[in-house]
């Protein structure tokens, strides 16, 4: 047993689920922020802790940013009533939160969040089947909301969960499908080589934008994200899986959305992005000293902010598909297209070798 | 009416147009309400909305002009509020006279219970000594029932003074206005 892989591991853990959780708790103030830029209106701006004001020059603009409504957020979860409906399935209840966000937590297990600081190198876990490690923890995440929309007993979390089944389960094809070209160009499942391969060929979205197009609108589908909501359907479904449940076993379900959303973030900067290297400056290397490490980190968090922001962004510019439309992308677009994208990457290699 | 559903063209089902449409109208607004200020929010406590000027908002006793009581206690606004939100007590016979010469009496009491009124003006429309008047107020706010209930002496201090009398000056321009009913072009 090596005592000091243990260590750093949990050191690791504990600085990824940390960072996770304070990105999720920020994503939700962005996508308020956002939504009200975008609808002409303001946004929290109110939520200060008493010191707030003794902070100088900043203190004010931190307010009306809303800096502190997450923690005033996170607070009013915990202080809020836990309540069990009469007739709900208890066991499946109570689990349903617990399987829909552990999931979420692992995926990010296999990302390189930087390149190494010391001999540490920045990535929890370096599978060698990193890519299907992630399809695999990502397609559990569809229990924890089937297991909801079942034990709420009620008719709308019902539809919920049987959209999102229907949903996940089909997008999770292409999904899969849109990588399989990466995989061919690069030849290896593990991230990080991933990554390496990218720093220095460039970036993979030039050598398969097809394939990042299907798997950026993929991962809208997979994270139950507008304009694929249908599992949570506010309009319709007065909330979906999670109506029925409040306080803190409503905000794992929250957790687990926007972890997802962190999670495919991460994929995407990984699998088409470069993941934590830029093309200039030498910072496409591994990094030999402390502050190249944590640029790295911070590359790395900067590209997947991006992408939080597309997809907070594109949230308030879509309507939500008609179910049957939704079927009729993922099967009768997606799937074919995907295909199609891998029998061309095939061949065009083939050719070349 | 039949409405024709054209089939979409391939460039419509590509979905394409409508992504940079919805992408430049969301970035518009954005923009405006960033950096061009043109948001709809009115931030509340800060900022308070102008009030129009035949505005019905809570109805209060006004004092005349040397600061003595109007209302004389006739009841009438008592009895025309529709949902009795107004309860006045009258100073009896042997009760204190009225704090002005030209009239017999004022209310020992008079209240207003503000979560029954209904803002309809109807006490103003009906009092003949002009002593209640809706006026701007709007929020009115208080922390139990109780204190929801304004007194007298509440109302005469948030009513404040109203210049004049101007009574009979209303009722000739109305005898006026009647006497030229169908009105002459």
């Amino acid at each position: 047993m090596n005592w000091n892989f243990v260590i750093f591991s949990l050191v690791k853990i504990a600085i990824v689920i940390g960072v996770v959780q304070g990105m999720v708790a920020y994503a939700v103030l962005a996508e308020r922020k956002i939504s009200a830029w975008i609808q002409d209106r303001v946004g929290p701006n109110r939520c200060a802790p008493p010191f707030a004001k003794y902070i100088p020059v900043v203190g004010p603009a931190l307010i009306r940013l809303g800096i502190f409504q997450p923690l005033a957020d996170g607070l009013k979860f915990m202080l809020k009533e836990d309540f069990t409906p009469a007739g709900v399935r208890k066991i499946y209840f109570f689990l349903a939160p617990a399987i829909a966000v552990i999931p979420s937590m692992l995926v990010v297990a296999v990302i390189p969040f930087g390149s190494q600081i010391g001999a540490q190198k920045m990535v929890i876990s370096d599978l060698n089947v990193g890519i299907l490690y992630t399809f695999g923890i990502v397609s559990l995440g569809v229990y924890g909301i089937v297991l909801a929309g079942y034990a709420a007993n009620s008719k709308y979390p019902m539809f919920g969960g049987i959209r999102s089944s229907a949903q996940m389960i089909s997008y999770e094809i292409s999904m899969g499908m849109s990588v399989i070209p990466v995989l061919l160009i690069v030849g290896n499942l593990n991230l990080s080589r991933i990554i390496g391969w990218q720093s220095a060929h460039g970036w993979m979205v030039f050598y398969a934008p097809v394939s990042f197009v299907i798997f950026l609108i993929a991962s809208f589908a997979e994270t139950n994200r507008l304009p694929f909501d249908l599992p949570e359907a506010e309009t319709e479904l007065v909330g979906g899986y999670h109506t029925e449940y409040s306080s803190m076993k409503f905000a794992l379900f929250f957790l687990a959305e926007y972890s997802n959303m962190v999670a495919s973030s991460g994929m995407m900067v990984t699998l088409f992005f470069g993941g934590w290297t830029l093309p200039f400056w030498g910072l496409d290397q591994p990094a030999t000293t402390l502050g190249a490490g944590l640029a790295h980190i911070l590359i790395f968090l900067v590209k997947m902010l991006v992408f939080m922001v597309l997809f907070i962004w594109v949230r308030w510019m879509f309507p939500r598909f008609r179910y049957d439309q939704l079927m009729d992308l993922g099967w009768r677009r997606f799937v074919p297209l995907a295909l199609v994208n891998i029998l061309a990457t095939a061949i065009i290699l083939w050719m070349k070798s | 009416m039949i409405v024709n559903r054209k089939p979409l063209t391939f460039w419509e089902r590509l979905y394409l147009p409508a992504i940079a449409g919805g992408l430049k109208v969301t970035l518009r607004h954005a923009y405006r309400t960033l950096f061009e200020g043109k948001k709809v929010t009115m931030e509340y406590p800060e900022q308070k909305w102008a009030v129009p000027p035949d505005y019905r908002g809570a109805p209060y006793l006004v004092k005349d002009q040397e600061g003595n009581t109007k209302c004389v206690s006739c009841q009438l606004c008592e009895f025309v509020c529709p949902p009795k939100a107004i309860r006045i007590t009258p100073p009896g016979e042997s009760g204190k006279l009225a704090d002005r010469s030209n009239a017999e009496k004022m209310p020992a009491e008079f209240e207003i219970n503000m979560l029954r009124c209904i803002f309809c003006g109807m006490c103003q429309e009906v009092c003949p000594e002009e002593a209640i008047f809706l006026l701007k107020d709007y929020s009115l706010t208080g922390q139990s029932r109780d204190e929801m209930i304004y007194n007298k002496e509440k109302l005469l201090a948030l009513g404040g003074t109203h210049g004049g009398i101007q009574k009979w000056k209303h009722k000739l321009e109305e005898a006026k206005a009647q006497d030229n009913f169908p009105v002459k072009i």
